[in-house]
């Protein structure tokens, strides 16, 4: 049985006269894997941001495991504390350790006491694969290992989305397939994911959902299959023919 | 030291001429008993300096950042509030403000029905703390917002409110961006709390100002009064460079 994680109805929101988001309805529930694509402007990472409160929408309706988003301080709160976030700029705190990285947000947000909060870090570096980063501070880690820090980080809050606003974008070339295979895995043991990036090769893997984004407009959605095999709209064939032409 | 001594030099040439009818060192040659006395007086006016000094700055602190948080809040009105107080308190000058604290503020408080009078040396910490208050906010304000704003927002994922994140994330990282030149706005305050004589704080110039009356010396006086500031502003200086110093090897690599 399914029910739905998130939903978004006729969501818009405008940067002043700039209109960033028309009408977005977007439903998604709960183990779902969501890949959000598109060119650079097109809102991806605006929708991704609105989920959890980065960025205010004005008109429309955002839910998230059944509360809906206002300016009520509470329920920023409540959904926060549902949804995790991975960031394109990692964005670990760089004065202190990979492990108090992870155990700040559990110990003040969540009242763990110390040793709690450092069994939940280890256990998360571990399926992130690296618990032996623990004591070095960020600045010391690879960029890949920086954004598994991030991820591990998010799921120490236990949360019941996980949102990606481009994990690979700032990474070496070389260090994308051991971010990916982190949420790979994720994906398998059943998270619910939206994902915004450019990683044809992931989205196939382990969408459930593809969508792609044009000028703050949902173009097309559709599965894997139907997405990769016959994208109906030009503006999706041109996309994609341009970012799998290599 | 080595500094020190070569500023010592002309000082000491100078007193060598203590014989010559221009000047008149004997008044401060702590070699003769009278001179020593002037000199125990003169000095002895560093501990209020520093008291008055410190006590401000301490202020200053804590209050620069209480008005630099809403000017870096998202709604107009905090932001308007941090504008209003930091170009009104910054526009003032220091003796008028100095005036209307030490003569003026009694007189609102009376007429609020409160007994609380201020003397010399709380009217001098108010208005150096006042006055410095507001540069300190700015310091703050421009080493938070240089910190990225990945940062506020990685700490609201992971689900802190804003109190949180300025303990634990912001101000942290901020902290080696704010404190040289915080440290530096201290040399502003030890200058300033000269103004302090003018209300009758027998601080260091007060007290120059008081000998000059008696010994009509104020080429000899005033120049010890100089001396007595640079030593002190030195000593302050020298802390500064140690405290940059390391805060630059602390930089994460």
């Amino acid at each position: 049985m399914s029910e739905t994680a998130i939903e978004l109805v006729d969501v818009n929101k405008w940067y002043g006269t700039f209109h960033v988001l028309k009408d977005i309805n977007l439903s998604i529930q709960t183990g779902e894997k969501v890949v959000i694509c598109g060119p650079s402007g097109s809102g991806k990472s605006t929708v991704v941001r609105c989920i959890n409160r980065l960025e205010e929408h004005q008109k429309g309706t955002i839910r998230v495991d059944g509360i809906e988003l206002t300016n009520d301080p509470n329920s920023v709160a409540a959904i926060r504390s549902d949804v995790g976030m991975v960031f394109q700029q990692f964005n670990l705190f760089p004065h202190l350790t990979v492990l108090e990285n992870l155990t700040l947000g559990p110990m003040k947000a969540r009242g763990l006491s110390k040793s709690e909060a450092e069994a939940k870090a280890m256990h998360y570096l571990k399926r992130v694969h690296i618990p032996d980063q623990a004591m070095k501070r960020p600045g010391q880690l690879s960029g890949g290992q920086q954004q598994r820090v991030a991820i591990a980080r998010s799921l120490c809050m236990e949360p019941k989305v996980l949102l990606f606003d481009e994990p690979t974008s700032a990474l070496d070339p070389e260090m994308i397939s051991e971010v990916l295979e982190v949420m790979v895995e994720l994906a398998q043991e059943g998270m619910t994911m939206v994902v915004v990036t450019h990683e044809m090769g992931f989205a196939r893997k382990v969408a459930d959902n593809m969508i792609f984004m044009d000028a703050g407009e949902i173009v097309e959605q559709g599965t894997p299959d139907e997405f990769f095999g016959s994208p109906r709209s030009p503006r999706c064939q041109q996309f994609l023919s341009q970012i799998l032409e290599h | 030291m080595k500094r020190f001594l070569v500023l010592l030099l002309p000082f000491l040439v100078l007193t060598g001429c203590s014989s010559s009818s221009t000047w008149g060192w004997y008044v401060i040659n702590p070699m003769t008993a009278s001179g020593w006395v002037n000199v125990k007086f003169l000095i002895s006016g560093m501990g209020d300096t520093i008291l008055i000094s410190v006590i401000a700055a301490v202020i200053s602190i804590v209050l620069g950042l209480i008005v630099a948080l809403p000017g870096l809040a998202k709604s107009r009105w905090w932001r308007m509030v941090n504008r209003v107080y930091v170009e009104l308190v910054r526009s003032i000058p220091l003796l008028p403000m100095l005036f209307w604290v030490f003569y003026g503020l009694p007189i609102i408080f009376r007429e609020m029905g409160m007994n609380v009078p201020i003397d010399p040396f709380w009217g001098a910490i108010i208005t150096l703390a006042l006055s410095d208050s507001a540069f300190t906010a700015e310091i703050y304000r421009a080493g938070i917002q240089s910190i990225a704003k990945g940062q506020t927002e990685a700490a609201q994922t992971i689900g802190l409110n804003y109190l949180q994140t300025m303990r634990y994330v912001i101000l942290p990282q901020a902290i080696r961006r704010i404190l040289p030149p915080l440290a530096n706005q201290f040399i502003y305050i030890v200058k300033m709390s000269a103004f302090a004589s003018v209300i009758g704080m027998q601080e260091l110039t007060r007290r120059a100002n008081e000998l000059v009356v008696t010994e009509y010396r104020p080429l000899e006086i005033y120049s010890l009064l100089i001396l007595e500031y640079l030593i002190l502003v030195l000593i302050i200086s020298a802390g500064v460079r140690w405290l940059e110093r390391r805060m630059g090897s602390d930089e994460r690599g």
